[in-house]
């Protein structure tokens, strides 16, 4: 087996448009459940609410930043649209509602009615609204070599998407940071332990949860963005199962914490890769096939990630003493 | 007018006022009327008319299931009533919001303590404090803006702390304290925004004996700097000791009210009683054998305390 080649693609995943796409909707999850407590159920769907925003206003002609604050606007018009009736409400009516209204935005999304706009099952194709994001790089069209990756410039899977992208994570991460430590993350940290408690102090418990839930949710489409710019717009590729691995990579790397959801993303690509290049290159194709090996590397993942979570619930980064206490 | 007149003042006034359930007070902070809250035909609160005298101690006192917690909530705008309305220091409040009737000055702990379990005792007391401006989202984005207001804020924590005799527990998670401390740190948490009212409810169970003596010294202290309490207690010799006023009720409704020594010896608070403690006489201390039990409680509590120590 070729293990340079191995760690090479793991690598290549770890840093690549995925986890960076993972890593903004963990830090947006993050917001909603480590800072907040607020369970939401379908961050897919702000991340896909984001890639339509964006995608579908670069086609209609509008500039890179228009087509951004697009994205967002979608974001932030879903989270009211979805925090304004159940906020209220106790926790669990955020999470029905979330997992429902991700899977509304999929089926529009992918229904015949709107192939005009967003192409139906088929998708919008990359080229159709990358443009205007790689003409905005300042790097001429080249293939450049940086260690053992070795990426276009400008084109889809390429080096201008990573530096913005990660540079959008450190940003978040700087936010979530400035946040956390304020006065303002203090309320939302106490709505997270006891709202009764909050309200009772004087707080607008309602409007604090529904900032929560669109800070949240903007980082969610700003990782769709991310998630789209490398290839092209899907309805189905960012439905349930995205939901689920983001909700795994917080948990993985710590919920409640600064750098817990980059972590995790980190990780959970890295290991990902790891597990299928090591299957494929160790086990002869006579007994697993590629597609058995993609399954099995992600029941191998899944157990590795029980693993964790029976071991170290507080996830990698996280305060074993805080969890430690009862919530109550 | 120092703080202390104003309660002498105020005490004096007193005097004067009926001993009827009901009773006009010279100088009401919260006035309630026709307040009723029914839960499934069973009226757990109904109050004719109900008013709060400004810069006294009240204890609401009655048997288990009469409807105090639920006036509180109701009070309080955790819960809506069937019909009523109240006035707290000139102010209507009937549909007001919890957060929004907190800010005009009327604070309350709960029955069952809320401490914010994994945040710590000094987080906790932080969170009490008002217009901080770093709660809002983008202020808290510019520390310069906020951070003045913070020290503050710290400032005023570590002090009432310190009178709690919580203050070496500071960084400690909430959750981590015992049942009484966390009934002090709810209270002081209350008392950061310098609340007109403050409404405890059962503030002393649970809590250590060796702390209770102090508890009711800071609830009196709190009195004669000029808050007005207004408490819920089962306990009756600490609602004599303390209180300078007494309100009854039974069943949902005010059955009596007046000074501590008159309402124990009054026959319709002997019968709202005796379904609760029968063959009790509330004019002696044959109801301290409850305060008793309680603090059989918080005494094995502490002896735990200590062995985990
Ligand atoms: N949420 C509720 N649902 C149904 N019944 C309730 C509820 N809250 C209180 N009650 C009932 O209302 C009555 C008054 O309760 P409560 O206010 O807790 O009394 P107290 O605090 O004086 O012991 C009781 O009969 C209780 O069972
Ligand atoms: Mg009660």
């Amino acid at each position: 087996m070729d293990f340079g080649q191995l760690f090479t693609n793991v690598l290549n995943e770890m840093t690549g448009p995925t986890a960076i796409a993972y890593a903004l909707a963990a830090i947006g999850l993050n917001i909603h459940f480590g800072l907040t407590g607020l369970i939401n159920m379908g961050q897919a769907g702000f991340m896909l609410l984001g890639a339509y925003g964006f995608a579908v206003s670069t086609i209609a002609g509008a500039p890179l930043w228009l087509a951004f604050l697009v994205a967002v606007g979608a974001a932030v018009l879903f989270a009211l649209l979805l925090g304004i009736p159940t906020l209220k409400l106790r926790g669990d009516y955020l999470a029905i509602v979330t997992i429902a209204a991700a899977e509304i935005v999929r089926m529009v999304g992918r229904s015949t009615a709107l192939t005009e706009l967003t192409g139906g099952a088929e998708g919008l194709t990359g080229n159709s609204f990358k443009s205007t994001f790689q003409d905005a790089s300042p790097f001429p069209d080249d293939r450049w070599a940086l260690g053992p990756i070795t990426l276009a410039t400008n084109a889809s899977n390429s080096w201008w998407l990573r530096i913005v992208g990660w540079v959008l994570v450190a940003l978040a991460c700087l936010l979530v940071w400035r946040l956390v430590r304020s006065p303002w993350g203090r309320v939302l940290r106490g709505i997270r332990e006891d709202e009764d408690a909050v309200r009772a102090l004087g707080k607008n418990v309602y409007s604090y949860k529904l900032q929560a839930l669109v800070l949240g949710g903007v980082f969610g489409a700003l990782g769709g963005v991310v998630f789209v710019l490398a290839s092209s717009v899907q309805a189905d590729s960012l439905g349930r199962p995205v939901t689920f691995n983001t909700w795994t990579i917080l948990l993985l790397g710590g919920a409640a914490t600064v750098l817990g959801p980059v972590l995790g993303s980190l990780l959970f690509w890295a290991a990902l890769v790891f597990v299928r290049g090591f299957l494929r290159g160790a086990v002869p194709t006579e007994v697993l096939s590629v597609q058995q090996v993609e399954q099995i590397g992600w029941v191998l993942v899944g157990l590795t990630l029980v693993l964790l979570i029976v071991f170290r619930p507080q996830g990698i980064l996280g305060d074993k003493k805080e969890l430690a206490i009862n919530a109550r | 007018m120092p703080a202390e007149d104003v309660v002498t003042r105020a005490r004096r006034d007193l005097h004067q006022v009926p001993r009827t359930p009901g009773a006009p007070k010279p100088d009401a902070l919260l006035v309630a009327d026709g307040v009723r809250r029914s839960f499934g035909g069973v009226n757990a609160v109904d109050v004719e008319h109900l008013e709060v005298q400004r810069h006294v101690i009240t204890a609401l006192i009655g048997p288990n299931g009469a409807g105090k917690t639920t006036f509180f909530n109701l009070m309080t705008g955790f819960d809506k009533p069937d019909t009523g309305t109240w006035v707290f220091d000139g102010t209507p409040l009937a549909g007001v919001p919890a957060s929004r009737v907190a800010k005009s000055g009327m604070v309350r702990t709960f029955q069952l303590t809320k401490a914010l379990a994994r945040m710590t005792v000094l987080e906790n007391m932080r969170l009490g404090a008002r217009e901080q401006p770093g709660e809002n989202l983008f202020t808290a984005l510019v520390k310069p803006l906020w951070a003045p207001r913070e020290r503050e804020v710290t400032e005023k924590a570590m002090a009432l702390l310190e009178r709690f005799k919580l203050d070496t527990k500071k960084d400690d998670f909430a959750g981590s304290l015992s049942g009484g401390q966390r009934k002090l740190l709810e209270m002081a948490r209350a008392l950061m925004s310098d609340p007109a009212l403050v409404m405890l409810d059962e503030p002393m169970a649970g809590v250590n004996p060796a702390l209770t003596q102090s508890l009711l010294g800071h609830i009196t202290d709190l009195r004669d700097s000029g808050t007005t309490v207004l408490f819920v207690e089962h306990d009756m010799h600490m609602v004599r000791h303390i209180s300078d006023w007494v309100v009854v009720m039974a069943q949902g409704q005010v059955v009596a009210e007046g000074p501590p020594g008159e309402v124990m010896a009054d026959q319709a608070v002997i019968d709202a009683y005796l379904g609760a403690h029968h063959d009790t006489d509330l004019g002696d201390d044959a109801l301290l054998t409850e305060g008793g039990t309680i603090d059989a409680e918080a005494e094995a509590e502490a002896d735990a305390e200590e062995t985990k120590a």
